[in-house]
């Protein structure tokens, strides 16, 4: 059944340059293949996904009475430290109309520039046209981090 | 029961007698089955009995009659209009003698309503945190005022709050829920025939429909938006003095107010008789600002006041091209960022950014009503960083694209190398193998 | 070329491999107008292939959370070197995969190589065919968006029901009433366990099955050789159809690259399971015949409710079709030519559904 192939046809020449370019062909193919997964494998320098435990700030960043925005998944959130050191995170997307909130150290409460809504640090609605309270986060120091996520996250 | 049976001696009085109890037991019997379960629902009320079936304007419909708050309240016709409802007889129901009213004048019906809607002690014992000084607003308004003199053409409760289907502001059926102020305000004042003796305008309806705060308070549903009463009061309805308007705007629009406050404005306005935000903005048909407006170009209102050379002039110029930049440069990002995501990149980080310097922006277009460029800057400043930052993850965004699809064709040419010389392969190898590989007998 | 000596020899020793080499060497591949055909196959067990790499290479960075997947998905997308391609190549893989396998049940079918003695090879085909189907399903809720939410939704509504088992079925699915972030764990052990497990013992029986069979030849092209001997002609697997099929997978592994480079997969918006549906719900489009046919019929057929009747349809004419090789007669006549002639209708059936289905919207 296996006869020996009889290549009368190539030239010993022919036949070493087609293995040889049949040989880099795939070598270089499978490079190709390779390469990107390798570097896949590699973890990114961002570790954690942005997602429910973030680090919103560190011990220090803020001085009292004052608040910060930051990333929180894929929406602005707000840190504020009030005057009695407690932080409080919220959502800080304004129930009203979207605008995005921010604290008056003047008033010691979240307002929203836009139409003058006015929250409690810890998200009540407390006057203007808001008619829902901001979502409130919880607040976790881990030595000099804070982090921020959803309530009930463990 | 009730059939004379005969005795055996023929008499029947005993029979007779017991008959006569039962007939009078059962009367009070048909009496309890016919009335004790109307007297539980509902008093008698003969007065709604007839006027149901009548046309207007005698007629009222049992749906009005019980919908409406007073009815709900356990209260009947009798509290206005006097008179007996558990008669059947015309006559008796609408006698004097049962303190018939009949039709109350116009101009006494605020009084006869304030009777009980101005008596707090009364009222506490239906609603406690309702309102009792209504009639004393009213007797401030243009309104009550005019009353006063002898207009009955002016709105009385009736007008405002219908006479039969008065209902509470938060029903959404009722005559004066926000959503449909405006239009029970316009049955008067947007009737050009019935307005005619008071040289006022009759277009405030139509105006206030094209404005923002319709669209907010009655098409977006937001109650939290004007309308006629929110600006005008609603029983000590007056329109504003010149001097309050400001105040009464910045009821909701703080910010604007208080920038105009640390302005030039302020003061120039106030001494110049303007009145204040209804200057630039229009009270009725106040539509959504935008940039044109400040400026010296086409549509801009400081050039109303402002001419070429002056410090306001060269102010609202800049101002203008200020937040013209932050605007552009918004756009800019935004065109290379979704043009980067069609094209399959993902860009959200990127995107949310740009929403913050969107807000600079909003806010750069409130901080204009101090007048000055300085204040405006600030704000202009913060967006263009973020803009500049997001123009960047755009390119870089464009890049990368461009780097995939380079990389792509280096894989690709690899591929079609391989096929060439795989193809080539097959094709010398089965050349090679003559008669057994390609085609073999079974 | 002494390794290599020495590795045979140690192999022979221990595990015939001659006698497996030889096997190799002895299989061959009839070839005849029809020979393109058996190409579907081995694309089918390639992409599947494709599927558990770049599987396995997800597997290393996906959170099967409600909180974290979407999250997770964007973080392969942007942040992984190289995410966006495996991401891209696994979802599009998985609906070439899909086309291929039905492409060559099809084949199979009209090539009526499902006769004797290759029955069981049709049924594990079957299986295999509503496996890659339910990897499909499974894996499409995965990324946890709007879309996928929804879509499932909708897909776990249908066998809700059938009725006396529906509504276990269902909540045997979702992994309770509702599609909860319960449900996205369980399919996900659908996705990545319970399917690979299974898939794994039904490629490998319906592999063995075909070597035990060989490869088979349509009836026509049988009397043609039977009639003329000179005509049949065979060629061998190994080295020259091997060397033809990973032609053929070169060729899907650029069209896969192109794809992903060109045409990557969308995140979508991140699923708010408290929102309403938007408007436009649909499944994949290997399911959209179905969709589109339980959105045409009537409320009610006579007394039974129309969703049902067409879902009990469909079941029904799927255990036929699944069953089919034990109602072939294997010997041409009116009940082999209807026999074909329902696979026309079925093919036709499902062609003409999905593209009205798409043209409709």
């Amino acid at each position: 059944m296996n006869d020996e192939p009889i290549n009368v046809e190539a030239s010993p020449k022919r036949r070493r340059f087609l293995e040889i370019f049949l040989g880099s062909g795939v070598l270089a193919s499978l490079a190709s293949f390779l390469y990107p997964v390798l570097r896949y494998i590699i973890p990114p320098k961002t570790i954690e996904l942005t997602a429910d435990n973030v680090l919103a700030a560190h011990v220090g960043d803020l001085k009292p009475n004052t608040g910060k925005i930051f990333r929180f998944g894929s929406r602005p959130a707000l840190l504020v430290l009030t005057s009695d050191g407690k932080y409080h995170a919220m959502s800080a997307i304004c129930t009203h109309l979207g605008c995005t909130v921010e604290y008056r150290s003047d008033l010691h409460d979240v307002w929203c520039a836009c139409h003058g809504g006015l929250y409690a640090v810890d998200g009540r609605n407390i006057s203007g046209p808001p008619p829902r309270p901001l979502e409130s986060y919880d607040v976790v120091l881990k030595g000099e981090e804070i982090y921020v996520r959803r309530p009930g996250n463990a | 029961m009730l059939e004379q049976a005969e005795r055996a001696d023929g008499s029947t009085r005993g029979r007779r007698r017991a008959g006569r109890v039962g007939a009078r037991y059962l009367f009070f019997l048909s009496i309890l089955i016919l009335v004790v379960p109307g007297l539980g629902a509902q008093t008698r009320n003969s007065c709604l009995d007839c006027h149901s079936k009548l046309d207007p304007p005698l007629g009222v419909t049992t749906e009005e009659f019980s919908g409406n708050i007073h009815a709900q309240k356990g209260f009947n016709c009798t509290i206005c209009h006097g008179g007996d409802p558990s008669s059947d007889d015309m006559e008796r129901a609408m006698s004097k003698d049962a303190g018939f009213k009949g039709h109350i004048e116009r101009a006494q019906i605020p009084s006869l309503c304030a009777k009980c809607h101005s008596d707090a002690a009364y009222m506490r014992g239906f609603d406690p945190l309702l309102r009792t000084d209504q009639f004393s607003e009213y007797q401030t308004s243009m309104h009550g005022k005019l009353l006063a003199k002898g207009d009955t053409h002016v709105a009385v409760c009736t007008d405002c709050h219908t006479m039969h289907n008065i209902r509470p502001p938060n029903d959404p059926q009722s005559s004066v829920n926000p959503v449909n102020v405006a239009q029970t305000c316009a049955h008067c004042h947007a009737n050009v025939d019935y307005m005619k003796p008071y040289k006022i305008p009759t277009n405030q309806f139509a105006l206030y429909s094209t404005s923002v705060h319709h669209q907010a308070l009655a098409v977006q549903g937001d109650l939290s938006a004007p309308t006629c009463s929110t600006c005008h009061g609603s029983h000590g309805a007056s329109p504003p003095g010149v001097a309050s308007v400001q105040n009464i705007c910045s009821t909701c629009h703080v910010f604007q107010a208080q920038f105009f406050n640390s302005g030039p404005h302020k003061d120039v306005f106030s001494a110049m008789g303007l009145p204040g935000c209804i200057t630039c903005h229009s009270n009725h048909g106040i539509q959504h600002p935008t940039d044109a407006m400040i400026g010296t170009g086409q549509g801009a209102v400081c050039t109303n006041c402002h001419t070429e050379g002056d410090a306001g002039y060269t102010a609202a110029g800049t101002m203008h091209a200020q937040l013209v930049k932050l605007d552009d440069a918004i756009h800019r990002s935004g065109e290379i960022l979704s043009g980067a995501e069609k094209a399959g990149m993902e860009v959200g980080e990127a995107k949310l950014a740009l929403a913050e310097a969107q807000d600079n922006l909003t806010k750069a277009r409130v901080t204009i009503h101090s007048v000055r460029p300085e204040a405006v800057d600030q704000e202009i400043k913060a967006g263009l960083k973020v803009t500049d930052n997001t123009w960047q993850e755009g390119l870089s965004a464009m890049a990368e694209l461009k780097y995939r699809r380079e990389g792509l064709l280096v894989s690709i040419a690899a591929i079609v190398l391989v096929l060439i010389a795989l193809g080539l392969f097959i094709r010398r190898m089965e050349s090679g193998q003559t008669g057994v590989s390609k085609e073999s007998r079974q | 070329m002494d390794i290599a000596n020495g590795l045979r020899k140690w192999l022979d020793d221990r595990f015939g491999w001659h006698e497996i080499r030889a096997f190799i060497e002895h299989k061959t591949v009839p070839l005849h107008r029809y020979s393109y055909w058996y190409f579907l196959g081995g694309m089918t067990l390639f992409l599947f292939v494709v599927q558990v790499l770049t599987g396995i290479l997800l597997l290393l960075y996906y959170r099967p959370s409600a909180n974290e997947a979407y999250e997770s998905v964007q973080y392969i997308m942007t942040q992984v070197r190289f995410g966006w391609l495996i991401r891209s190549i696994h979802s599009w893989s998985a609906n070439l995969m899909v086309f291929t396998a039905v492409a060559h049940m099809f084949s199979v079918f009209f090539l009526k190589s499902y006769r004797k003695p290759r029955e069981l090879t049709w049924l594990s085909g079957m299986i295999l065919l509503f496996l890659v189907l339910g990897f499909g399903f499974s894996g499409y809720l995965l990324p946890w968006n709007t879309l996928s939410v929804f879509a499932t939704k909708v897909g776990t509504d249908i066998p809700g029901q059938i009725p006396v088992v529906g509504k276990w079925i269902l909540v045997f699915l979702r992994g309770g009433e509702d599609v909860t972030g319960a449900t996205l764990t369980r399919f996900f052990g659908f996705h990545v366990a319970v399917l690979p497990g299974i898939a794994t013992l039904m490629i490998g029986l319906h592999l063995l099955l075909v070597q035990r069979f060989g490869m088979s030849v349509p009836p026509n092209v049988e009397e043609e050789w039977k009639t003329k001997p000179p005509e049949q002609r065979e060629m061998r697997f190994f080295p020259n159809f091997l060397l033809r099929e990973l032609m053929a997978w070169y060729v899907a592994l650029a069209v896969l690259g192109g794809l992903a480079a060109l045409k990557p997969w969308e995140l979508g918006t991140k699923a708010d399971l408290f929102a309403s549906a938007p408007p436009g719900i649909r499944p994949e489009w290997y399911f959209m015949f179905m969709f589109q046919t339980l959105k045409l019929l009537p409320s009610k057929i006579g007394f039974i409710d129309g969703e049902l009747l067409g879902v009990l349809c469909f079941g029904g004419a799927f255990l036929v079709w699944t069953l089919l090789p034990f109602f072939d007669p294997g010997r041409p006549g009116r009940l082999q030519r209807l026999i074909t002639g329902i696979g026309v209708f079925a093919l036709a059936y499902v062609a003409v559904m999905t593209v009205y289905a798409y043209v409709a919207t």
